[in-house]
């Protein structure tokens, strides 16, 4: 076991917001939309027809030719991770690359390349199917990319947890540097589903939003008026390496991870458990693993995808594991829901909150839910708020009953 | 039928395309593999392509065969029309 603590010394992103961190934080903190409406004739039969598109599509990002090997939710895993990468100067430092390690995880995987190669093995038979289908559509895909473009030999893993994939990421980075399997940790998660059949998959749960006539306005979490999430597409990379070591090297320091957990709810498939019992577990357990008291604590970037169950569950499971002291921020409410990347582009946002000293507003917060919970919470609304802040929790919950939590702290 | 020349520039296109091979690169002499770095599931997506163009089928047997970008001009030659 390593002493050490860990620290985040590269971000990188690409998002509904913007093509890097920058443009997203940004656009963010100016309370700019991701959100439009799909116009494709395929739309017109569904209930939800919003979605948070990429603001910067990822083949102008990467060399033509490798970007035709690989699905979109590796494209942009490739996008994000080479950012965060070249921003840590880590490639510079002598490592070894038998002591580099990849953890990516993905919500979905290389669903447009699965359901696209469907589709030529119908209209053209099995002869024509792509040789690449296969390392394209499989969920380690992206950490497999990932892993090849950064020239990590130390490990390459990829967890699969639904909505809280990229936070399980980040989990399992922790774990690496401090187990000392690996000295410096590319961790992130990445998605890009957008296509009929997932859409018409989440529509069947009534897990989307209809508010198709207001794309900005549909994803409100917390609020009164929220009716489901609003897909979104992109992905987020971080790098970690023990404290020490990276001091050492003059390294930049955003932030530290000082601590993360996950737990189950042993509830239901899909439904969250209603107070949130399993989630306050994992953000209990996190602290405890940072060694910090609720009182520590500032800000939450919740989980709060928009949905009626979900937030109210996520309130009541702050409220009971923190108090109502910390500042909440649900950024959803902006990038749309990014699914498996959706843990680790909010690690990002917590991260720059606590190196910013400051709080992003939740959008669309209009009319708060009359749930006690929401209620009693400070949610931060209308403009990003400063604040004091020396540690924040980032929430992921996925289907399955998947909780994650993740603490950071400032440099 | 598509004269030598004809195949050679086909074949250049398909490689620019598939593998991102430079066209005035691929001549004869090269090697797939040692020389345009085009690798086994490219080989096999370059295979599809010529059957599209020229209408000249590979064999997986014969394509395990086709070495150098002059052994696949000289199969197109062959098995054409």
């Amino acid at each position: 076991m390593s002493t050490s603590d860990v620290v985040v010394t590269g971000l990188g992103a690409t998002t509904p917001l913007g093509g890097d961190v920058p443009t997203t934080w940004d656009a963010l903190l100016a309370g700019r939309s991701g959100v439009s409406r799909i116009t494709d004739d395929w739309i017109k039969e569904y209930p939800a027809q919003l979605v948070a598109r990429l603001a910067t599509e990822p083949s102008e990002q990467l060399d033509r030719v490798r970007a035709r090997r690989l699905d979109r939710s590796q494209q942009v895993a490739v996008v994000a991770a080479e950012q965060a990468w070249a921003e840590s100067g880590a490639a510079d430092s002598g490592v070894a690359p038998e002591r580099i390690a990849v953890v990516f995880g993905t919500g979905i995987g290389g669903a447009l390349t699965l359901l696209g190669q469907d589709d030529v093995l119908e209209e053209k038979g099995p002869k024509r199917v792509s040789p690449f289908t296969i390392p394209m559509l499989m969920p380690n895909g992206p950490a497999a990319a990932v892993g090849l473009s950064i020239g990590a030999k130390g490990g390459v893993h990829a967890p699969v947890s639904a909505c809280a994939s990229g936070a399980e990421a980040i989990r399992w980075g922790l774990d690496l540097l401090r187990f000392d399997r690996a000295d410096v940790v590319l961790v992130g998660g990445t998605e890009a589903c957008v296509h009929p059949l997932p859409m018409a998959g989440f529509a069947a749960m009534r897990a989307m939003s209809t508010r198709n006539d207001e794309p900005e306005r549909a994803s409100r979490p917390f609020d009164k008026g929220r009716d489901g999430f609003v897909l979104g597409e992109g992905a987020a990379a971080l790098v970690l390496e023990r404290g020490d070591s990276a001091r050492a090297r003059g390294a930049r320091i955003h932030a530290r991870l000082a601590g993360a957990a996950g737990t189950a709810d042993g509830y239901d498939l899909v439904a969250p458990h209603p107070e949130g019992e399993g989630a306050a577990r994992a953000i209990t357990a996190a602290l405890r693993d940072a060694d910090l008291t609720p009182a520590d604590v500032g800000h939450v970037n919740a989980h709060a995808t928009s949905t009626p169950v979900g937030d109210t569950a996520e309130a009541a499971a702050i409220r009971s594991s923190l108090g109502d002291h910390v500042l909440v921020s649900a950024t959803k409410s902006q990038t749309g829901h990014l699914l498996g990347a959706a843990g680790a582009l909010e690690a990002v946002f917590t991260v720059l909150a606590l190196r910013e000293q400051v709080v992003p507003a939740t959008a669309n917060l209009d009319d708060p839910d009359d749930d006690a919970n929401v209620q009693a919470l400070d949610i931060v609304r209308g403009e990003p708020r400063r604040a004091t802040l020396t540690a924040a929790v980032n929430d992921s919950f996925g289907f399955g009953g998947h909780n994650m939590a993740l603490v950071f702290t400032t440099a | 039928m598509s004269s030598t020349q004809e195949i050679q520039s086909g074949l250049a296109e398909i490689l620019e395309e598939v593998a991102g091979v430079t066209p005035a690169d691929a001549t004869p002499e090269k090697s797939f593999t040692e020389d345009l770095d085009v690798d086994s599931l490219s080989m096999v997506e370059i295979a599809t392509a010529v059957e599209d163009k020229f209408g000249v089928a590979i064999p997986d047997d014969e394509l395990g065969n086709i070495k150098t970008v002059g052994d696949a001009i000289s199969y197109i030659e062959k098995n054409q029309g």
